[in-house]
């Protein structure tokens, strides 16, 4: 297993979270759909501002270097994506996505599984690397670890001391956070954590510094200074496969339009420099870039914002990706939208499940089992 | 094994607070266990924060656009305050009633919140509903300031009885809409746009002509339900009572699982939920009835309570620093406090959503142990700090100290932490190239040094991690 290479190169997968439901209609939007301006007197992006990626759709105007990277042929759009009977809340459906379980709460995460068959000894504890605050469930699984920083270069144990005292005293940790008696779940829990945060630590740290790119990521942009972080991580060859990151929050049910234009303007700009890195680096045709939401937002406006939906979309981005639309733009007519009796009247229907797309990901790029770690099999597509 | 009556000070001050030095607690032990609850319970009996001290040093802590301010402003207040429940019941209601500033853009609006859960967190959960559904940082939070009669907005009317009541399980998307109808027309003033014309002092206001006054159904009874109504059936609710209880014993006793798997994993300890139940129902929703009757149980004074829970960030920032005595003498150095909590994944006023913070071993992972780990051992390596050099004036008093007592001391006045036998061992054989703990002139810099180090190694320990 996880033998698959790309030209050599173990194949690396970096996932980008739009925290907070991402409104699909003024991502992809439908800008000759009479239906689509009914619905949005006010929340619609005007056609001519538009960039049309064919007759009946275009990227919101703020998806600059996405829409150049999708005319280059390395995006393809994941349209209508979501799963039977859409949860509304925000906390409990990006569960869902993040465990792949739509009936019962599961705490196993997907690419917590993901990394466990990457790496099923835990030989690497820097399988996984996460950039951010705290680890979201997608990455969580038992006896996993999953490295978490905010910052490459401050990360390591104990470092109120130093020299001699800090070695000795690192070693008094390392045997304090070994114990295993008494079997209480949470403190073993820790003892792993500990362990792992020590292994990682040291080499995490030299990334940072063997880093060198002529690249500028925007400055006071925070998913550009994550993103960056995956590179320098990726270019310092520590064996790490899966990158995560998030950004948000999308939850727009007010002020949407000044809001959803800057956060896709934050996030455009941090995936055009983090390209244009990893081309520097020649570094870019062992990478994909999954991006997702836990939902799209409803379909007809409500005050300067739109509430809680169900279908949304998704990209893949990457040097090795099939470009493209992927499944059917979804109808916006009354009719077709979900209904009253399944728990909300006036949201996009989905027509794709989302554990196809990661069992797509998991199979034909990562080489794995895609529908053991999805829970069954699912529609895969050709991105990849 | 029953706990010592200082094992169960120091517990129940972690949980009514944020932990205390030793002198405190054998200051405690002397009022006893049960006159020490009724203090902490009645927190007017006890001086106010001075916060024209505050302003002395930090200028911009009250009337800030920052979030940086309002953070100090509350640090401040849970480092110095001689009313901890007060405190520890505020960040309660705030991981509960999560809201964040991402959103609400004003940090006085969301202290203002603070500042209510502070006024009402021990009054009537009744009174604390209606006040919340009154707040203007709720308000814009959830959108209810957009809510019309015609076109009512769903956000707070769903999660008042998702997340801040019921739970989910316990109504129907019915009673959502229902709920959400009643509340149209809660509103704020002046209504006039943030942008171009900037922040406000918002106020709440109710607005009768965006209200649909007419006849709703809510959980099965029927009437022109106005807000206020919706909470009063609301607050009767067995299912409401339960979800407090539990939310209570999840902060205050012990580690629930995650909220959304309420819906179907049973509580750890159902019969302690029923106690707290009973003393919700039998009180009329009394809040500091509910928390006399928590602090007082069985369950809270076992040892399947006693350090059954992962400290939150708050906890242990707070707890490292009130243990140390530092800012007994105020100085800059409160907004370092505030971005450790941030670090550690408790950004204090900006919770991530409105679902509020997931706990327990959530609040651990690589990345948040580590910031634990250098943020605690940093604050006990300084031996000038008062509570520092308390631990080594006793340990100097006892001494000369052979290497086991010279530990179990050490934990002992840190805590008492209670550690497993093999971090025990570990930080034996740590001290005992060191040999005797001794303080003779030639060695006392030394010994302090010992101590320092030592300490550092306690606080980062997994057991110091628990509560």
């Amino acid at each position: 297993m996880a033998d698959k290479t790309i030209n050599g190169k173990a194949p690396k997968l970096v996932v980008l979270q739009l925290t907070g439901a991402n409104d699909y209609l003024n991502t992809v939007v439908p800008y000759t759909n009479p239906l689509y301006y009914d619905n949005r007197p006010n929340m619609r992006i005007p056609a001519e501002q538009v960039q049309p990626i064919d007759d009946t759709l275009g990227f919101n105007p703020n998806m600059q270097a996405v829409k150049r990277l999708y005319d280059e042929g390395k995006v393809a759009i994941i349209h209508s994506i979501g799963y039977p009977n859409p949860n509304y809340s925000h906390f409990r459906s990006m569960d869902i996505w993040y465990t792949c379980e739509p009936e019962k709460v599961s705490s196993e995460g997907w690419l917590g599984k993901v990394v466990r068959d990457l790496d099923p000894k835990g030989d690497n504890v820097l399988t996984a690397v996460n950039f951010g605050r705290g680890l979201p469930r997608a990455l969580s699984l038992s006896g996993v670890p999953v490295a978490s920083v905010a910052q490459l270069d401050t990360y390591g144990v104990l470092t109120s001391l130093s020299g001699a005292t800090r070695s000795m005293a690192m070693e008094t940790f390392l045997r304090m956070y070994s114990g295993t008696e008494g079997g209480d779940e949470v403190l073993r829990y820790m003892g792993q954590t500990g362990l792992d945060a020590q292994k990682g630590a040291d080499i995490l740290r030299s990334a940072a510094d063997t880093y060198v790119s002529t690249v500028k990521y925007p400055e006071g942009n925070p998913i550009a200074a994550s993103l960056r972080g995956v590179a320098q991580t990726k270019f310092a060859d520590l064996g790490t496969r899966l990158f995560y990151t998030a950004h948000g929050s999308f939850d727009t049910h007010a002020s949407q339009m000044p809001m959803h234009a800057k956060l896709w303007k934050e996030v455009d700009g941090a995936i055009d420099a983090f390209f244009q890195d990893l081309r520097e680096h020649n570094a870019s045709e062992d990478t994909i870039m999954l991006i997702w939401t836990e939902f799209g937002r409803r379909v007809k406006e409500n005050g300067s914002g739109t509430d809680h939906g169900a279908g949304g979309v998704a990209f893949v981005i990457g040097e090795h990706v099939k470009g493209g639309q992927y499944g059917a733009f979804p109808s916006l007519r009354n009719e077709d939208l979900t209904q009253q009796r399944e728990g909300m009247f006036g949201n996009l229907r989905y027509s794709y499940d989302f554990r196809g797309l990661y069992s797509t990901i998991v199979d034909r790029w990562l080489g794995l089992d895609g529908s053991a770690i999805v829970g069954g099999k699912f529609e895969q597509l050709a991105f990849v | 094994m029953a706990l010592t009556d200082l094992q169960l000070m120091a517990h129940l001050f972690r949980r009514a607070g944020f932990g205390a030095p030793r002198d405190e607690l054998e200051a405690a032990m002397a009022r006893g266990y049960e006159a020490t609850v009724e203090t902490l319970l009645h927190p007017e009996t006890a001086p106010e924060v001075e916060e024209d001290l505050l302003q002395r040093y930090y200028i911009d802590a009250k009337e800030s656009f920052q979030l940086d301010g309002a953070q100090v402003g509350w640090v401040y207040r849970m480092v110095t305050t001689q009313r901890p429940l007060e405190e520890k019941m505020t960040l309660f209601w705030h991981g509960l009633f999560a809201t964040g500033f991402n959103k609400c853009d004003d940090p006085r609006v969301i202290t203002k919140q603070i500042n209510m859960f502070r006024r009402h967190g021990l009054g009537s959960f009744r009174e604390l509903l209606v006040e919340l559904s009154r707040d203007p940082a709720m308000i814009y939070w959830l959108d209810n300031n957009q809510s019309r009669g015609d076109a009512p907005n769903e956000n707070y009317g769903r999660e008042l009885l998702e997340l801040f009541s019921m739970g989910i399980g316990n109504y129907s998307e019915d009673d959502v809409k229902a709920s959400a109808r009643a509340f149209t027309g809660w509103t704020l003033a002046p209504t006039l746009p943030r942008q171009p014309y900037g922040r406000f002092d918002w106020e709440f206001e109710y607005r009768p002509e965006l209200h649909d006054d007419s006849v709703k159904t809510f959980l099965g009874e029927t009437g022109p339900w106005n807000g206020e109504d919706i909470v009063n059936l609301i607050v009767k609710q067995p299912s409401a009572a339960r979800f407090i209880a539990r939310h209570l014993y999840n902060f205050f006793v012990a580690d629930e699982p995650q909220v959304p798997a309420w819906a179907t994993v049973p509580p750890r300890d159902p019969e302690a939920i029923n106690v707290l139940v009973d003393a919700y129902m039998t009180s009329g929703y009394d809040m500091r009835s509910v928390m006399r009757t928590l602090f007082m149980s069985d369950f809270f004074r076992s040892e399947q309570a006693y350090f059954a829970k992962v400290k939150n960030p708050t906890e242990l920032v707070i707890g490292t620093v009130r243990l140390t005595k530092d800012f007994g003498f105020l100085r800059q150095g409160l907004r370092e406090l505030s971005l450790e909590c941030r670090y550690m994944g408790q950004d204090l006023l900006n919770p991530p959503s409105v679902e509020g913070w997931h706990t327990g071993k959530e609040w651990i992972d690589t990345g948040c142990l580590v910031e634990r780990i250098n943020f605690a051992a940093q604050q006990v390596a300084d031996v000038r700090k008062p509570g520092v050099r308390l631990i080594v004036d006793r340990l100097q008093v006892a001494g000369p100290l052979a290497p086991e007592r010279f530990v179990d001391m050490t934990l002992d006045l840190a805590g008492p932490v209670r550690v497993r036998p093999s971090t025990r061992q570990a930080l034996i054989d740590h001290v005992t190239p060191g040999g005797e703990l001794r303080f003779d002139d030639s060695a006392a810099g030394a010994a302090g040094q010992r101590v320092s180090e030592l300490l550092q190694l306690i606080v980062a320990t997994r057991e110091y991690q628990l509560n």
